[in-house]
C-alpha cells in the first residue's frame, strides 16, 4: 500500500493551489492510493543502467536569432484579464513576498 | 448535387477543383448538419459565425484564377484544444470559458492559409484528459453509431463529427490515444504524427513531451491531405522537426494500389493481454491481419516486454507534466475568477477558482502530478517513468529491426456507455494500454476501421504503428488495408452507421 | 517593528566566524526575452513588450535566445567555471502572480557552467579568491506594484497590479560556494565581490549592471557558527540588496543581528530577510518551509544545450582579461599612484572612468568628476554612481572645461544638470546659460573696478608679492557670478598691475 493521507492529499492541494473540499480530500486520498499502488510499478525496471527519456525525439541546441517580432498590443495583452488597471492586471491582497 | 456532407474530403476537393459544387455550398450542407444533428451528438461547443464568409471569399479566389491549395473550400471542424483568434478556445474547461487567444495555433494558421474553411471548435475531455469525453465542462458528445455511447476522448467531438458527417475535416490532439482511441469508437481515421511532425504551437499544453496534433478524417487519404497542410517545421515550437516530409497524400494513393503488402512484415505484439480485450475487438483484428497475410504480408510475433509498464509510466509523466501546464490557470492573467470572500488573498482566489473551475478528473490528476513531482517522490516516481521510456523506446527499436510495421487493436473495447466508466478512473486508465506506448516513445500511428463486433455491431479500428519519422509507411499500409476492407465490405464502414434523426439542432 | 539588538562587530568576530554566500542575478542585455520575440526593455508602458509566452497564454511555447546562451557562456568562461558539455532547462513550479506561467524556467541539475572562481580585490590591494559553484540560465518574472495600504509595500496592501513586460527577461544567476576565512572583512568582501562580478559583466558588455535598475541583483547569505564549532550555522538570505553599498551593510547587519540572537541563547530560523535601504536592517521574510518544494523537472518545451567545443573556444578567447590582471593594466596606463587607483575601484567606478577616458578625457579628469563631484550627488541622492550618469557625458563636460567654456564651478553645475535630467552637457549650458565670460574688455573693467576699491593690492603686486592678486581675483569672479575662467582673469590682473 501507498503513502497516500488525507494530510499528503491537502498538502497537494495547497501546492497546486487547489482548494479541496473535505470530501473531495477523502474522495482523492482512496483513488490516489489504488492509483499510486499500480504505477509505482514503473520503479521495478527503472534501474540505474537506465537513463531517462525527457524527449521521444531527441534534438538538442534549437534556438532562435535575439532579433524582435511577433509582439502583443496591450490590448491583445489585457483582453482576457478578468481584472485590470492601469494597463496592468489587477489582483487582489497578496499575502507573503516575492521569491 | 448529392448530399454534400457524405464526399471524402478529397471528393469534395475534386469537385471544388473542378468547379462543380462552390466552398459556399459545401460549407453550407455541413453548417445545415451540424443544425440538424448536433444536438444530439454534440460534436460541437462552438459554431463559427463566418465561415460561409470564409467559404464565400475562397470562391472568390478561385474565380479570379487564384492558385490554391488541393484542400481549399473545404470544411474543417478544430477541437477546442487548438487556440483560434476568431472562435473561443476552451480545452473543454470551465476555467477558460469564453477565451479568445490573441493568435492561431501554427496548424489552425496553415490550415486558413491553405483555405480550408473553419466550421467550429469541437468538445473535448477537459484539457484532454479523458477517453470518453465525459469529462468536458459542457456536457458529453454522443456517438453517432450509438447515441448512448461515448464517441471516445479525449477528442470525441472532432470523431464524432466527422462520423456524423458534420464535418469532412477534423484536427485533433493525441497525448495517449485521444485521436486514434475515438477513431476506433466511430469508425473513423486518426493519426497520431511522429512526435514533433506537427507543431504544437497554439495546442493548449497538456503533457508537453506526449502531445501532437493529428488529422480526424474518414478515409486515409483524407488524413494525408490533412497531415501534409498542418505538418513540417515550425520555429515557434522547439521541438518540431526540421525534417523535410514526403507527401502522406501520395503516400496514402500509393498504398491504395497495395503492392504495399507485397513482404511487408507486421508485427504482433505478444505481450499484449488478449484477455483483456472485447471478443468482437480481437475477431476484427485477426480478420485483418488474414487479409493482409492473404495479400502478401507475412505477420510476425514480436516482443515488447515493457510495454506492460506504459500505462504506470503515462499515468506520471501525463499528470506531473500536466500539474505544471495547468498552473498557469490562476486567474490573473486570463480565464474564469472566483473570489471566495471579501478579504480574500490573491492565493485565496486563485486556489477557489481552480477548485471551481476544473472538473474532478484535473483535479485529480494535478494532485497525482504534484505528488509524483514533489520532492522525496521525484526518483520513483518521475525519475523512474523517464525510464520506463527509454525501455519502450528500446522495444520499438529492437521489434522494427524485425518487421516493418507493428499492428495492434486499436483500444481494447468498442464504444461503451455514457457514465459506465465515468467513475472508475483506474479502469479508465487502461482503456489506453495499446495506444499509450507511441506517445511515449515518439512514434506514429494510424488506427482505421477494421469493421463491426459481432456481438454489439460497433465499429473496432486496428491500429498501425511505424518507426520514428515513419509516418508516410503507416499511410500506405493503411490506404492498402483500408481498400481491401471496403473493398470486400461494398463501400465504406461508416456506410452501415445508423441515420442521425434530424432534429434538435445547435443555434 | 522593533529594532533587533545588533552585537558590537568586533565582539561578535571575536565569538563567531561568519560564514558568507551569494546568489547574484544579472539580467542580461539581449535585444530580446529569454524565451521569446518581445524586446527586453526598460521603462517601457505596462505590458507593452510582451510576447505570449511572457504572459503564459495557452498554446504558447518557449524557444531559446541564441544570443542569452552565448553571454552565459561567456559569463561562465569569465568566472573560471566549467561549461557543461550538456546542460538543459527545467521548470521550478511555485504559484506568484508575477510569474506568468506558475513556473519560472530556470536551470537545476544541469547548469551551463559550473566549478569556478574570482579573484577580487579587496581595498588594500588584498586579493581574495571566491568560489563559483555555478551559473545557470534562467527567466525574470513581472513587478508588481502594491496599491493601498500605509507603506506601498506587499504588507497591507489593498490590491497589486502586474506588469509582465520584465517577465522573461534573460538572467544568469551566479551562486558561490560557502565563503570561508572571511572574517572581520566579510563586509567588505562582499561589496568587492559584487563590484567585481559587475566589472565583469561591463567588460563583458553582456548586461547594463544597474543595480538600481535590478539589473543585478544581489542575495546575501550569512551564516554564524561559534569559533571552533565544525558544524555551519543557520544562515539567512537577504534578498533586495540593491546597491554595492547596501550589500557590505547587510552583511555587516546580519553578522552584528545574529550574533546578538546567539549570544543570548537563542535561535536563527532559516528565512529570507529583506534589505530596507532607508533604515540599513533586515526584516524577517518567508521562513523556509516544505513549501519550498519546487517540483523541478525537466523542461519537456526545450532542448539540451550542447555548444560546441569551437564555440567555446571561440568565446574563450574574446574574453577580455581577469579582473585582477585588468586593474594592474589601467593602473599602469592611466598612472594613477595606489592610492587613486582605490579610490576608483572601491567605489565601484573602474568600468565608469574607463569609458570616461575612452571617451577623450584625461585619466585624472575622469577620476576627478566619478570620485569627487558624481559620489558626492549620490551619496546625497542615496544612488549608485554609475547610475547617475553616462561616462559619454563626463567625458563631454571635460571636454567643454578643456576648451575653456567651463569653469570647474560651472562644470559642477552641469553635471547637476545633466543629472537632474535636462539634457545632455550642452543642452544644460544653453538652457541655463553656464559658459564663462571671456570677453577681456569686460573682465578687465571689473579688475579696473575691484583694483581700484583696494588701493593697496597694486602696491603689493608691484612689490612682487603676486599672491596679493588673489584678493582681485576672488572679488572678479564674484562681480562676474563665477562665470569666469580663474586662469584668465589672474593673467589679465598681473597685465593691468604693470601697465597701471
Ligand atoms: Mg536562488
Ligand atoms: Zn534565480
Amino acid at each position: 500500500m501507498s503513502e497516500i493521507t488525507p494530510e499528503l492529499v491537502r498538502h497537494l492541494g495547497v501546492l497546486a493551489r487547489i482548494q479541496l473540499t473535505d470530501e473531495e480530500v477523502d474522495r482523492l486520498t482512496g483513488e490516489l492510493d489504488v492509483i499510486v499502488d499500480n504505477i509505482a510499478k514503473v520503479s521495478q525496471v527503472a534501474t540505474p543502467d537506465v537513463p531517462a527519456t525527457s524527449h521521444p525525439v531527441p534534438l538538442e541546441n534549437v534556438f532562435r536569432p535575439d532579433v524582435v517580432s511577433e509582439t502583443l498590443t496591450l490590448e491583445q495583452a489585457l483582453q482576457n484579464a478578468p481584472d485590470a488597471a492601469d494597463g496592468r492586471f489587477r489582483v487582489t491582497a497578496i499575502m507573503g513576498e516575492e521569491q | 448535387m448529392s448530399d454534400l456532407t457524405r464526399l471524402s474530403a478529397a471528393a469534395l476537393a475534386d469537385a471544388l477543383a473542378k468547379g462543380e459544387v462552390s466552398s459556399v455550398d459545401a460549407t453550407r450542407a455541413h453548417l445545415d448538419r451540424i443544425a440538424a444533428v448536433d444536438g444530439d451528438v454534440h460534436a460541437f461547443l462552438h459554431v463559427s459565425d463566418h465561415a460561409l464568409d470564409v467559404a464565400a471569399d475562397i470562391d472568390r479566389r478561385r474565380a479570379a484564377g487564384e492558385e490554391l491549395g488541393p484542400l481549399a473550400g473545404v470544411p474543417l471542424a478544430i477541437k477546442d484544444v487548438l487556440v483560434t483568434t476568431d472562435m473561443p478556445s476552451t480545452s473543454g474547461s470551465r476555467i477558460l470559458e469564453g477565451y479568445m487567444s490573441p493568435f492561431d495555433a501554427t496548424v489552425v494558421a496553415r490550415s486558413r492559409a491553405a483555405g480550408l474553411v473553419p466550421l467550429g471548435k469541437t468538445n473535448m475531455d477537459e484539457f484532454a484528459m479523458g477517453s470518453s469525453t465525459e469529462h468536458s465542462a459542457y456536457g458529453p458528445t454522443h456517438n453517432p453509431w450509438d447515441l448512448e455511447r461515448v464517441p471516445g476522448g479525449s477528442g470525441g467531438g472532432s470523431a464524432a463529427a466527422v462520423a456524423a458527417f458534420e464535418a469532412p475535416l477534423a484536427l485533433g490532439s493525441d497525448t495517449g490515444g485521444s485521436i486514434r482511441q475515438p477513431a476506433h469508437l466511430t469508425g473513423t481515421v486518426g493519426v497520431k504524427p511522429t512526435y514533433g511532425g506537427v507543431s504544437r504551437y497554439g495546442a493548449i499544453a497538456l503533457a508537453s513531451s506526449l502531445d501532437q496534433v493529428g488529422p480526424v478524417t474518414r478515409s486515409v487519404l483524407d488524413a494525408g491531405l490533412l497531415h501534409d497542410v498542418i505538418g513540417g517545421h515550425d520555429h515557434r515550437d522547439s521541438t518540431s522537426l526540421t525534417d523535410v516530409w514526403p507527401s502522406f497524400a501520395e503516400a496514402a494513393r500509393s498504398g491504395a494500389r497495395g503492392d504495399v503488402l507485397k513482404g511487408l512484415r507486421v508485427g504482433v505484439v505478444r505481450e499484449l493481454p488478449d484477455s483483456g480485450f472485447q471478443a468482437g475487438v480481437s475477431e476484427s483484428f485477426r480478420a485483418s491481419l488474414a487479409l493482409l497475410e492473404a495479400n502478401g504480408a507475412e505477420i510476425v510475433e514480436i516482443s515488447a516486454p515493457h510495454f506492460e509498464y506504459g500505462v504506470a509510466a503515462y499515468y506520471l509523466i501525463l499528470p506531473a507534466e500536466a500539474s505544471s501546464n495547468l498552473a498557469k490557470f490562476d486567474s490573473v492573467r486570463f480565464g474564469m475568477r472566483v473570489t471566495p470572500h471579501a478579504n480574500s488573498t490573491v492565493e485565496d482566489v486563485m486556489a477557489a477558482t481552480r477548485e471551481a473551475g476544473f472538473g474532478d478528473e484535473v483535479k485529480r490528476r494535478i494532485i497525482l502530478g504534484t505528488y509524483a513531482l514533489s520532492a522525496g517522490y521525484y526518483d520513483a516516481y518521475y525519475g523512474s517513468a523517464q525510464k520506463v521510456r527509454t525501455l519502450i523506446q528500446r522495444d520499438f527499436d529492437a521489434a522494427f529491426g524485425t518487421v516493418d510495421v507493428i499492428a495492434t487493436p486499436s483500444a481494447p473495447t468498442t464504444a461503451f456507455r455514457l457514465g459506465e466508466r465515468v467513475d472508475d478512473p483506474l479502469q479508465m486508465y487502461l482503456n489506453d494500454v495499446t495506444t499509450i506506448p507511441a506517445n511515449l516513445a515518439g512514434v506514429p500511428g494510424i488506427s482505421i476501421p477494421s469493421g463491426l463486433a459481432e456481438e454489439d455491431g460497433l465499429p473496432v479500428g486496428i491500429q498501425f504503428l511505424a518507426p520514428v519519422r515513419e509516418d508516410a509507411r503507416l499511410y500506405r499500409v493503411g490506404a492498402a488495408l483500408e481498400a481491401l476492407l471496403e473493398d470486400a465490405w461494398g463501400g465504406p464502414l461508416l456506410d452501415r452507421a445508423p441515420a442521425l434523426t434530424t432534429r434538435g439542432g445547435v443555434s | 517593528m522593533a529594532k533587533a539588538p545588533l552585537m558590537d562587530f568586533d565582539k561578535a568576530l571575536e565569538l563567531f566566524e561568519p560564514v558568507l554566500g551569494f546568489e547574484v542575478h544579472v539580467e542580461l542585455n539581449t535585444a530580446t526575452k529569454m524565451f521569446s520575440t518581445a524586446p527586453n526593455s526598460f521603462g517601457r508602458p505596462a505590458n507593452t513588450d510582451l510576447a505570449p509566452v511572457d504572459l503564459g497564454l495557452p498554446g504558447s511555447l518557449p524557444v531559446v535566445n541564441e544570443q542569452a546562451v552565448r553571454y552565459s557562456i561567456s559569463l561562465g568562461l569569465a568566472l573560471g567555471c566549467q561549461i557543461a558539455p550538456s546542460s538543459r532547462f527545467a521548470r521550478k513550479n511555485y504559484f506568484y502572480p508575477d510569474l506568468g506561467k506558475n513556473y519560472q524556467i530556470s536551470q537545476y541539475d544541469e547548469p551551463i557552467a559550473f566549478e569556478g572562481s574570482v579573484t577580487v580585490e579587496l581595498e588594500d590591494g588584498t586579493e581574495v579568491v571566491v568560489p563559483i559553484e555555478r551559473a545557470h540560465m534562467e527567466e525574470d518574472a513581472g513587478k508588481l506594484t502594491h496599491v493601498g495600504g500605509a507603506t506601498g509595500r506587499i504588507q497591507g496592501a489593498e490590491y497589486s497590479l502586474v506588469d509582465y513586460n520584465r517577465a522573461g527577461v534573460p538572467l544568469v544567476e551566479i551562486v558561490t560556494k560557502p565563503i570561508y576565512g572571511a572574517e572581520h572583512r566579510a563586509p567588505e568582501i562582499a561589496k568587492a565581490y559584487v563590484q567585481t562580478i559587475r566589472d565583469i559583466v561591463l567588460a563583458l558588455d553582456i548586461s547594463d549592471a544597474k543595480m538600481e535598475r535590478g539589473n543585478l541583483r544581489c542575495d546575501a547569505n550569512v551564516s554564524l557558527r561559534p569559533r571552533g564549532q565544525e558544524k555551519l550555522g543557520t544562515r539567512t538570505e537577504t534578498k533586495n540588496v540593491n546597491s554595492m553599498r547596501s550589500v557590505e551593510r547587510a552583511v555587516r547587519y546580519e553578522i552584528q543581528r545574529q550574533a546578538a540572537i546567539l549570544a543570548s541563547g537563542g535561535t536563527i530560523r532559516q528565512e529570507t530577510r529583506h534589505w530596507h535601504e532607508d533604515t540599513g536592517t533586515t526584516s524577517p521574510g518567508r521562513p523556509k518551509s516544505d513549501a519550498d518544494d519546487y517540483r523541478y523537472f525537466p523542461e519537456p518545451d526545450l532542448l539540451p544545450v550542447v555548444p560546441a567545443p569551437e564555440l567555446i573556444e571561440e568565446l574563450r578567447a574574446a574574453l577580455p582579461e581577469a579582473p585582477p590582471a585588468r586593474r594592474r593594466r589601467l593602473k599602469a596606463e592611466w598612472g594613477f599612484t595606489d592610492l587613486e587607483f582605490q579610490d576608483v575601484a572601491n567605489n565601484g567606478l573602474l568600468a565608469e572612468v574607463a569609458a570616461t577616458i575612452e571617451a577623450g578625457a584625461s585619466p585624472t579628469a575622469a577620476r576627478k568628476w566619478w570620485t569627487g563631484e558624481i559620489t558626492r550627488l549620490a551619496n546625497v541622492a542615496g544612488r549608485e554612481a554609475s547610475d547617475l550618469i553616462a561616462p559619454a557625458d563626463v567625458a563631454a563636460v571635460q571636454a567643454l572645461v578643456d576648451a575653456g567654456t567651463l569653469n570647474d564651478k560651472l562644470a559642477r553645475q552641469v553635471l547637476e544638470g545633466v543629472i537632474a535630467g535636462e539634457g545632455g552637457p550642452q543642452e544644460v549650458v544653453d538652457a541655463r546659460g553656464l559658459a564663462v565670460v571671456s570677453d577681456d574688455g569686460a573682465l578687465i573693467a571689473a579688475i579696473d573696478e575691484a583694483l581700484k576699491a583696494q588701493p593697496d593690492v597694486l602696491e603689493k603686486i608691484r612689490d612682487g608679492k603676486v599672491q596679493a592678486a588673489g584678493a582681485v581675483i576672488g572679488a572678479v569672479m564674484k562681480a562676474m557670478r563665477g562665470q569666469a575662467d580663474a586662469a584668465r582673469v589672474r593673467e589679465l590682473v598681473l597685465e593691468r598691475a604693470a601697465q597701471l
